[in-house]
C-alpha cells in the first residue's frame, strides 16, 4: 500500500483506473497477437488526432452527457430510470417531426420549438413511469424497461403509417431538416474539420450548470436528494413523496428527452427505423455511473466514454483489430474505471497530523464539556 | 466472604485505541467466579468496546487477558466461544422464520451422518433449560413468542455452546418491570449455577438488585470496583457521571390552559391491515405532559403517525387547537403547530448524510429566509444552525458536517433543538431519551419540562416506566391499542403500571367484583 494525502488520492485513483484498463486491453490484445502500440496510437489518432476527430468525440458525448444527467436525477431520488433509451428516442422523433412539418418558420421560433417539444415528449415518457410508481407503487424498473419497448415500437409505427408521406423519403427514412430547423452551426463544423458536432453541445454544457444549480441550490433538488437519501426521513418531514417521484421522473426524461432532441437536430438531421432501443440511452447510464453525481465527472466519463467509442473506429479501420476484440479492450477500461474503489484500496490515506490531533482535541473537548456542565448543575 | 476468591477472568491495564482516540485507557476488571458483576458507565465510556475486545471482536492495543488464571490471546470470537465467553447482546440475533430449536442450534448443528441430529440437540437444550430456569417451547417459532422469551432463547443458545461466562449487554432494555424481575431471577439462577455474569448497565436499580460487585467505567477509564452492597444510588452515578446528579425532577406548579391536542375515538391499522389503535380518545392541555406508557408495539408507533399525518386514520378524529388535522397532510399538521421527537433518530429524525445545517431545515426549507423562489439560502440556513448549535449545546466543530458525525445523545439534541424551535405548541416526544446517557437525559428532561412550564402541551410516549413517573402530570396506559386506565403519577407504583401494561385492570376489576 502506498501512503498519500487525502488529495492526492482523488486525482490518482480515476488516472491508475485508467491505466490499469489500458494495460488490460494490452494485454488482451498481445494474447491474439496485435500490437497494442498501434492499436492504442489509432485509438488516438483517430478521436484526438484531428479537428475532424475532436468535434465527432465531441458530438459522440453531447447525447451521452444530458442523459447521464437524466439517469442522475431520478437516481438522486432514489429510482433506476432505465427507460433513457425510450425517453431519448422520444425526444428524437419529435423534434425531427417538427422540424419537418413547419420547416417554414424561422429559425428563432422553430428551434426553440423543436427542443421544447422534444423535452416534453421524453418527460411524458418518464412521467408515465413516474406516475404508476407514485399512485400505483409499480416498480419503476419493470416500467421504464417495458416503455423502451412500448415507444421503440410506436415511433415505427408513428413515422411509418402516421407521418405524412410528404415528410419522408421512404418508410424507413424521414427527410433531411432543413438549416433553419437544424442545430449544426456552419462554422462550427466547419472548424471541426466538418465533423458532425453541433450547437448540442452547448446546450449539453448549459444542462450540466443547471443541473449542478438544481441539485446543490434549489428545494426542488434539496428534496429530490432527501428523498433519496431518506424516504422515511423525508415524510415525516413533510416532504410528499409522490410529487418527488413524478418531479424527479419528469426532470429525468427532460433531459433524456434532450439527449434525443440532439441526436436528431445535432447527429443525424433525421430519423429513421430503430431496430433496438438507443445505444445512446445505454451508454449515457454508463457514462452516469462512471462520473457519479458531480457535473465534472459527468463531463470527464462522456469525454473518455466517447475517446473509446470514436477511436475504437480507428482501431478497427487502422490497426485492423476485428471488431471483437476491440470491444473487449474498451469493456476492460471501463471495467477499470467502474471498480476505481477497489484500486482505491491501493492507496493509504495519509492522517495527517492534522486530523489526528482534530479527533483526539474534539474528544477532549467533550469531556471537558461534560465536566463544565457538571460544575454547573 | 471466602478466603479463596478465584478470578476467572482478570483484564489488565487494557488500551484500546482508536487512530489516537483512546477508547480504552488502562482499564482493570476482575471477575470472580459464581458471581454478578455489573459493569456500569455513560454511552461512549468504553464499556461495549472492553466487551467486545472480551468476547473477541477487537485485539486491544496493550494490556494483558488473563482466564481461569490463565494468559489468552482472543484474537477472534471462535476463542472466546472455547474459552467460555458467551454474549447475549442487546438486539437479539435471531431467525424469526426459524423454531426456538432450530435458532439455538444454528451454527453448532449436531449432524447424524448428512442430516440434523435435532433429538439429541432436543434433549440438551432442555435439560439446560430446566437446570436454569429458562422454560421455553422448543417448538415455538420465535416470530410467535414475546421479547423475554427471546431473550431467553439467547440465553440458551450461549449456554448450548457451553459459556460458562455470560455477558449480557443492556439486557433490560426492552422488558416491562414484571419481565425485568423475571430476568433478574434467571440470572441469580445462572449464578448459583456456577457461571460467572457481567451485566452491562446503565440501570442503578438493577445493579442494586443483581449484582454482587460494580465496576463503575467513565472515560475510557476504570474509575472504582465497589461491592454493590456497600454504595448507594447516589454514589454510584455520582462514580459514573464524574458529578453530582439530581435524581428529583423540580417540577413548577402546573398552570393548565386550553385544550391543544384532543383525540378522539381514534382508529388506526397497522401495516398488514389489522386494527393497532382500538378507539383511543384523550385530551391534552397547555401546561400539561400525558405520559403514554405501554410495552413496545401496544399501538404507540400508529398512534404517533396517525396524529402526526403519517398513517391513515381508519375513523376518530384528530383536533388540534380546534382544527380538525385527521388525515391531513404532515406538513399541514406541523404548520398547524406540531413539534415531534420522533422514537427512531437515525430512521426518521435525520437525514444522516446530509449536513447538520440542511438536516435543522428540514422542515423549514421552502420558507423564507431559508429558501426564496424555491432557491435554497445556504447562508441563512447554516447561520440558524449555528444559533440552534449553540442555544442546545450541540457538541460539534462544524454545522457542516453530515448529521453521522454526531454522537447519538448530541443528533437527539439536534432534533430536540429543531422541533422546539418552531415554538410548535403541541410537542410529541416519543422515546426522547432512548439509549442516552444520563447527562443527555438530565438535558431533555430539563427541556421537556420547559416547554410544559412555557405553556405547551406535551405527549411523552416511553417505554422507561421512570421516565413516565417522573415527568408526567398525568399517565394513560396503552393495552394493546386501547387504554387500560389513567393513573395519577404521585400515586401510582412501578407494580400497578406494569399490571396496567399487561391489560390488568385492578380497579376496574375490583369494581365489577363489587
Amino acid at each position: 500500500m502506498i501512503k498519500v494525502s487525502p488529495k492526492a488520492k482523488r486525482l490518482l485513483v480515476p488516472i491508475v483506473s485508467v491505466i490499469a484498463g489500458f494495460l488490460v486491453g494490452a494485454i488482451i490484445m498481445l494474447i491474439w497477437s496485435y500490437d497494442p502500440l498501434q492499436a492504442y496510437s489509432s485509438m488516438f489518432e483517430s478521436a484526438l488526432g484531428s479537428m475532424n476527430g475532436i468535434g465527432e468525440t465531441i458530438r459522440n458525448a453531447t447525447p451521452l452527457i444530458l442523459i447521464a444527467i437524466g439517469f442522475q436525477i431520478s437516481s438522486a431520488a432514489g429510482f433506476f430510470n432505465i427507460g433513457l433509451p425510450g425517453q431519448a428516442q422520444a425526444g428524437w422523433l419529435t423534434a425531427i417531426w417538427i422540424g419537418l412539418a413547419w420547416k417554414n418558420l424561422p429559425v428563432y421560433i422553430l428551434l426553440p420549438i423543436e427542443i421544447i417539444a422534444g423535452i416534453i415528449a421524453g418527460a411524458l415518457v418518464a412521467g408515465i413511469a413516474g406516475w404508476l410508481r407514485a399512485y400505483f407503487g409499480t416498480n419503476e424498473v419493470i416500467s421504464t424497461i417495458m416503455l423502451n419497448y412500448t415507444v421503440l415500437y410506436l415511433c415505427q409505427y408513428l413515422h411509418q403509417d402516421v407521418m405524412s408521406k410528404n415528410l419522408r423519403i421512404d418508410t424507413d427514412t424521414t427527410k433531411s431538416i432543413p438549416a433553419n430547423a437544424s442545430l449544426r452551426i456552419p462554422s462550427l463544423s466547419a472548424a471541426f474539420g466538418d465533423s458532425r458536432i453541433s450547437g448540442g453541445i452547448f446546450l449539453a454544457l448549459i444542462g450540466l450548470v443547471i443541473f449542478w444549480f438544481v441539485m446543490k441550490k434549489t428545494t426542488v433538488g434539496f428534496e429530490i436528494k432527501a428523498v433519496g437519501l431518506n424516504p422515511f426521513a423525508s415524510r415525516y418531514a413533510g416532504m410528499s413523496d409522490k410529487k418527488n417521484i413524478i418531479v424527479s421522473m419528469l426532470l429525468s426524461g427532460a433531459f433524456c428527452g434532450l439527449g434525443g432532441v440532439i441526436q436528431g437536430l445535432g447527429t443525424y438531421q433525421n430519423y429513421f427505423t430503430q431496430t433496438t432501443t438507443l445505444d445512446i440511452g445505454w451508454d449515457g447510464m454508463s457514462v452516469a455511473l462512471l462520473g457519479g453525481m458531480s457535473a465534472i465527472g459527468i463531463l470527464l466519463a462522456s469525454i473518455l466514454f466517447s475517446i473509446l467509442k470514436i477511436g475504437g473506429l480507428g482501431m478497427q479501420t487502422l490497426a485492423g483489430i476485428p471488431y471483437e476484440i476491440v470491444s473487449i479492450v474498451i469493456a476492460a477500461i471501463i471495467f477499470f474505471v467502474a471498480i476505481s474503489w477497489a484500486v482505491g484500496l491501493l492507496f493509504k490515506e495519509k492522517k495527517t497530523d492534522k486530523t489526528a490531533t482534530y479527533l483526539a482535541t474534539a474528544e477532549t473537548d467533550s469531556r471537558k464539556a461534560n465536566s463544565q456542565e457538571g460544575g454547573q448543575a | 466472604m471466602e478466603k479463596e476468591i478465584t478470578n476467572i477472568i482478570e483484564m489488565r491495564h487494557i488500551v484500546k485505541d482508536f487512530n489516537g482516540f483512546k477508547a480504552n485507557n488502562d482499564i482493570n476488571l476482575t471477575l470472580r467466579k459464581g458471581e454478578i458483576l455489573a459493569l456500569l458507565g455513560e454511552n461512549g465510556a468504553g464499556k461495549s468496546t472492553l466487551m467486545s475486545i472480551l468476547s473477541g471482536l477487537l485485539e486491544p492495543t496493550s494490556g494483558e487477558i488473563y482466564v481461569r488464571g490463565k494468559k489468552v490471546d482472543i484474537s477472534g470470537p471462535n476463542v472466546a466461544t472455547s474459552l467460555g465467553i458467551g454474549m447475549v447482546h442487546q438486539h437479539f440475533m435471531l431467525a424469526q422464520a426459524f423454531t426456538v430449536l432450530e435458532n439455538i442450534i444454528l451454527g453448532h448443528e449436531t449432524t447424524k451422518g448428512l442430516a440434523l441430529d435435532f433429538k439429541t440437540a432436543r434433549e440438551k437444550i432442555v435439560a439446560l433449560s430446566k437446570q436454569y430456569g429458562l422454560a421455553i417451547d422448543p417448538d415455538a417459532k420465535i416470530s410467535d413468542i414475546t421479547v423475554a422469551q427471546q431473550q431467553r432463547v439467547e440465553i440458551l443458545k450461549v449456554l448450548y455452546r457451553g459459556a460458562d461466562i455470560l455477558i449480557f449487554d443492556e439486557p433490560t432494555a426492552v422488558l416491562t418491570p414484571q419481565e425485568i424481575t423475571e430476568f433478574i431471577k434467571i440470572m441469580k439462577n445462572l449464578a448459583k449455577e456456577g457461571k460467572s455474569i457481567i451485566l452491562i448497565t446503565h440501570k442503578l436499580k438493577e445493579i442494586k438488585e443483581s449484582a454482587d460487585r460494580v465496576t463503575v467505567i467513565r472515560a475510557g477509564k476504570s474509575i472504582q470496583t465497589v461491592n454493590v452492597a456497600d454504595a448507594d444510588d447516589e454514589q454510584l452515578a455520582e462514580m459514573m457521571v464524574g458529578h453530582h446528579v439530581n435524581f428529583k425532577l423540580d417540577k413548577e406548579e402546573q398552570h393548565l390552559g386550553d385544550t391543544v391536542l384532543s383525540v378522539k375515538d381514534l382508529h388506526v391499522n397497522e401495516d398488514r391491515g389489522t386494527e393497532a389503535v382500538k378507539g383511543l380518545s384523550f385530551n391534552i392541555r397547555r401546561g400539561e405532559i400525558l405520559g403514554l406508557a405501554g410495552i413496545d408495539g401496544n399501538g404507540q408507533d400508529e398512534l404517533v403517525e396517525a396524529i402526526t399525518g403519517l398513517r391513515h386514520v381508519e375513523s376518530g378524529s384528530v383536533n388540534i387547537k380546534g382544527q380538525d388535522l385527521t388525515n391531513k397532510p404532515v406538513r399541514k399538521i406541523t404548520e398547524a403547530g406540531v413539534g415531534h421527537i420522533p422514537a427512531d433518530r437515525q430512521k426518521y429524525g435525520l437525514i444522516l448524510q446530509l449536513p447538520i445545517s440542511e438536516n435543522m431545515a428540514i422542515q423549514t426549507y421552502y420558507k423564507e429566509p431559508y429558501s426564496k423562489h424555491g432557491i435554497m439560502n445556504e447562508k441563512a440556513i447554516r447561520e440558524h444552525a449555528r444559533e440552534l448549535i449553540k442555544k442546545f449545546d450541540v457538541r460539534t466543530t462544524s454545522e457542516q458536517l453530515p448529521a453521522s458525525d454526531l454522537s447519538g445523545g448530541n443528533q437527539q439534541k439536534a432534533i430536540i433543538a429543531r422541533e422546539l424551535d418552531r415554538d410548535a405548541d403541541l410537542i410529541i416526544a416519543f422515546q426522547p431519551t432512548r439509549g442516552l446517557d444520563v447527562g443527555a437525559i438530565e438535558y431533555i428532561h430539563s427541556q421537556l419540562l420547559k416547554q410544559r412550564d412555557a405553556g405547551k402541551a406535551v405527549l411523552l410516549i416511553s417505554y422507561e416506566l421512570d421516565e413516565i413517573l417522573q415527568l408526567s402530570d398525568r399517565i394513560i396506559v396503552l393495552h394493546d391499542g386501547a387504554e387500560s386506565g389513567e393513573v395519577n403519577p404521585e400515586q401510582t407504583n412501578e407494580t400497578e403500571l406494569g399490571l396496567l401494561m399487561t391489560g390488568k385492570n385492578l380497579k376496574k376489576e375490583a369494581a365489577v367484583n363489587d
